[in-house]
């Protein structure tokens, strides 16, 4: 079964506590710790897809409105209090191993060395419909 | 390679031979994973001489002697796992020493398939790798036609494949047929993965699936293998039958777009006659032998189904007594839910409903959609249009799957509009 990991990063602080922020070693511990999750999740043969995703400060909303037209809305967009930072997709034998998986991913490494505890929102991906009896 | 017909055949002739030739260079090396590529060189071989140089006298033998000598290669290149092989087979009793030539006649008459597929279901392994590990080295699909068919990256499944084959090696598992007592069970993960194979096929054969690889073939047609080495297994042949009369139903499943269309609704004259009628005669002949496993009971019931002329004239006690054997035989509670349905279609939908109401006190249930789903088909039957339309929406919400969300949603919607 299939997993979508939706790391979400608390937008208050994005510009004043967040990544850009850190001494060089803490940067590259957390990259380092991200590349390893990569890697054994690869290993694993459970990685299906994951992606990081540009900072919030450059999102565009796009709402199509009746009579026509799309407007493009500039974020960063003060309502959300979390942004989604990065996806994985995985493919795994029971939820149970989606959250382990997520668990790892929560505790990664931020200033300091000091877990960011990240809330990740774990969904099954939508599948094939049960054999009908 | 012009003619197409005889390319195919070919490609059919490769496939059947793949897991022989490769049982028999896995006994003789004992080393799986360059056993894999030795073989897949040899087929490679084949595939692009004998279109133009003709069909050896021998195929497999041909196969085996082309795979064998690559080995050969191999391990010469490899100093240090020629040695470990020298221990691995200093190792072995003296009986177990004697290598015959690739060529020789003892090699050839011996399938290997059914040591190689009990390998590949080993217990060491996850159902997923199984599964993988069974079509790549038994059914002779490509990395990328199983990671096509399981909809992950072909990297993905390489990895997976490869882990699976470590696994086996660390286990120390051995390349031989189970002993006596260890086989039943061991047999029982072989049908276990096969019936896997079959039901990720079939539940995804809906129209926006129909470029994935067809799985539920495969499984049949190994099935069928499984079948011809072990005749007289009344579950190998339950297992073929219920494959069998439940693919037959498979082009009247779906509609143009993908949507579930339910047994009772289905056009049945597009039902496979000549699939059902095989599929009878397979389980008729497997229930004579007597000991009616899990497999048999799921096939008996799809023939009741399929053997209905109309929807309405479904032997419905029958598949009652069925399902009822099979709660005895397997206490999955999935089960019984089928039994709830069947009780219902029966003894009319509140007996339906109260066991229903039983069976959500069994905690491995309680909560699941699908036990919404089917109360909502027998609230509706009842003419409680409310609770079944309410039965219905909370089942969709629950519904993992979009043609069986859409399903149900459409059904709350018909019901709702009724009010």
């Amino acid at each position: 079964m299939k997993f979508i990991l939706m790391m979400h990063a608390p937008r208050q602080g994005w510009e004043t506590a967040g990544i850009g922020t850190w001494p060089p070693n803490d940067i590259k511990a957390h990259i380092g710790f991200m590349m390893d999750l990569n890697k054994d999740l690869r290993e694993s043969g459970t990685l299906v897809s994951g992606e990081g995703l540009d900072g919030p400060e450059r999102a565009k909303l796009v709402r199509a409105r009746a009579g026509g037209g799309a407007p493009i809305t500039d974020g960063p967009f003060p309502e959300t209090k979390e942004f989604l930072a990065g996806f994985w997709i995985i493919d795994v034998e029971s939820a149970e191993q989606a959250y382990a998986v997520a668990a790892r991913a929560s505790a990664a490494p931020g200033k300091g060395g000091v877990p960011l505890n990240m809330p990740i929102e774990v969904r099954q991906v939508m599948s094939a419909p049960p054999v009908e009896q | 390679m012009n003619d197409a017909r005889i390319s195919s055949e070919h490609e059919h002739l490769l496939r059947d031979l793949a897991p022989q030739v490769l049982g028999a260079i896995v006994r003789r090396f004992r080393d799986f994973a360059a056993a894999e590529d030795a073989v897949q060189d040899a087929l490679l071989a084949a595939a692009l001489q004998w279109p133009t140089e003709g069909l050896p006298d021998n195929p497999r033998g041909w196969l085996i002697q082309v795979a064998a000598r690559r080995m050969i290669d191999l391990a010469r290149q490899d100093m240090a796992r020629r040695r470990r092989e020298t221990a691995d087979v200093a190792a072995q009793p003296d009986h177990a020493q004697v290598v015959p030539a690739p060529d020789s006649g003892d090699v050839i008459e011996r399938d290997d398939t059914l040591a190689l597929l009990f390998m590949c279901c080993h217990p060491s392994l996850t159902t997923s790798s199984a599964v993988a590990l069974t079509l790549r080295a038994v059914g002779g699909l490509t990395t990328a036609e199983i990671a096509n068919a399981f909809l992950v990256p072909e990297a993905t499944m390489a990895q997976r494949i490869s882990r699976s084959k470590q696994r086996i090696k660390v286990s120390g598992a051995t390349f031989a047929l189970p002993t006596l007592e260890a086989r039943a069970e061991r047999l029982t993960a072989v049908l276990h993965v096969l019936y896997l194979i079959f039901n990720e096929g079939y539940a995804s054969s809906a129209a926006a699936d129909l470029i994935r690889t067809d799985l539920s073939h495969e499984a049949i047609r190994l099935t069928r293998r499984v079948h011809g080495m072990l005749p007289h297994d009344a579950e190998v042949a339950g297992l073929l039958a219920l494959m069998l009369l439940t693919d037959a139903r498979r082009p009247a499943r779906s509609g143009p777009n993908g949507e579930l269309i339910p047994l009772d609704e289905q056009d049945r004259s597009t039902w496979n006659r000549v699939v059902i009628d095989e599929g009878v005669t397979i389980l008729t002949a497997a229930l004579a032998r007597g000991a009616t496993g899990p497999y048999q009971l799921q096939a008996a019931i799809a023939a009741v189904h399929d053997e209905a002329a109309r929807a309405e004239d479904t032997d419905w006690p029958q598949i009652l007594a069925l399902y009822t054997l099979l709660m005895r035989a397997t206490d999955n509670p999935m089960v019984g839910l089928s039994h709830a349905i069947a009780s219902g279609m029966v003894y009319g939908p509140d007996a339906g409903i109260a066991l229903l109401d039983r069976l959500s006190q069994d905690d491995r249930v309680a909560g699941h959609y699908r036990l919404d789903a089917v109360r909502a088909h027998l609230l509706e039957r009842r003419g409680d249009r409310d609770a079944a339309v309410a039965a219905y929406r909370t089942a969709a919400g629950g519904s993992a799957s979009p043609p069986e969300r859409n399903y149900l949603l459409l059904k709350a919607s018909r019901l709702a509009g009724q009010l």
